[in-house]
């Protein structure tokens, strides 16, 4: 069988790629990608934690967090992208450093 | 090293080689090609972890909605960044350097726990339904309050989304 350290191990992998995304990259459609890798990493923990310590018994607290995250997950992409198809209407750019609006 | 095993650990590959192709390419629309393959591969961890409905839902969601979102977002904003321009900022190297020791203290901190080296114990069939889990959603004594706030969430932002993208016409021209 597999060890549950594998499974952290793996979504602490995919949460560092997502990481180092979401800090550098210029467009913001991929700094978007990289959060939603770092929410299937998160997921993929809760998962594999409700799978080894709590089924079982089971409790489905985790399987209840894992369907908000994935609510909040479309939530967020819905209002990113919209939020970056308004600023490229209005200012023909996605690249995030340019979006400086609110720049006092 | 057993079947389920290898299985794991070639899932594992494909997942983190296409995460890491989503950050780095080049083109937008490849990057989103890309991050498909990685919920495909997450979608695959989901079904080795008995959660088969999470497995589905990840499909349908991630793959069938998010991802042709994104890959609509990307068309739409088709000429923004030049294709033979550097895809990072110039904060790369640092935090490549931040990045590869919060990896390295996250293995550290997983390898030495005790209590994660445990293994799993197989369910019986009666754990395993969405049934359960569906009454437990609209149960008020369990889950029928997160649910519905989740519910509200959604439903904002859908209103959110319609809201910021709709094309506003200038009145008075």
């Amino acid at each position: 069988m597999i060890p549950l350290y594998w499974y952290l191990l793996l979504s602490a992998a995919i949460f560092c790629i997502g990481l180092f995304g979401a800090i550098t990259r210029k467009n913001s459609v991929g700094i978007l990608l990289s959060i939603e890798l770092m929410l299937n990493a998160a997921n993929i923990n809760l998962l594999a934690f409700w799978r080894y310590l709590y089924a079982p018994n089971g409790d489905l607290r985790a399987e209840v967090f894992v369907i908000a995250i994935f609510v909040v997950a479309a939530a967020e992409a819905a209002v990113g992208l919209a939020m970056i198809i308004s600023a490229y209407r209005s200012r023909q750019t996605v690249v995030a450093n340019d979006m400086d609006s609110l720049k006092g | 090293m057993t079947g389920i095993q290898i299985l794991f650990i070639v899932n594992a590959l494909v997942i983190i080689f296409s995460a890491v192709m989503t950050v780095t390419a080049r083109h937008m629309i490849h990057a989103a090609l890309w991050f498909v393959l990685a919920l495909l591969g997450v979608a695959v961890v989901y079904a080795m972890l008995e959660a088969g409905f999470f497995a589905v839902v990840q499909v349908l969601i991630y793959v069938g909605a998010i991802a042709i979102l994104i890959i609509f977002a990307v068309m739409l904003t088709r000429r923004a960044l030049e294709d033979q321009e550097k895809p990072f900022n110039r904060a790369s190297l640092v935090t490549l350097l931040i990045v590869g020791i919060v990896f390295v203290g996250l293995i550290l901190s997983i390898r030495f726990w005790p209590l994660l080296q445990s293994t799993t114990v197989p369910l019986s069939p009666d754990q395993l339904t969405v049934g359960t889990l569906g009454l437990a959603l609209t149960d008020p004594q369990q889950f029928a309050l997160p649910f519905e706030v989740t519910s509200i969430l959604l439903l904002a932002a859908m209103i959110g989304a319609i809201y910021i993208a709709h094309e506003r016409k200038e009145k008075g021209k």
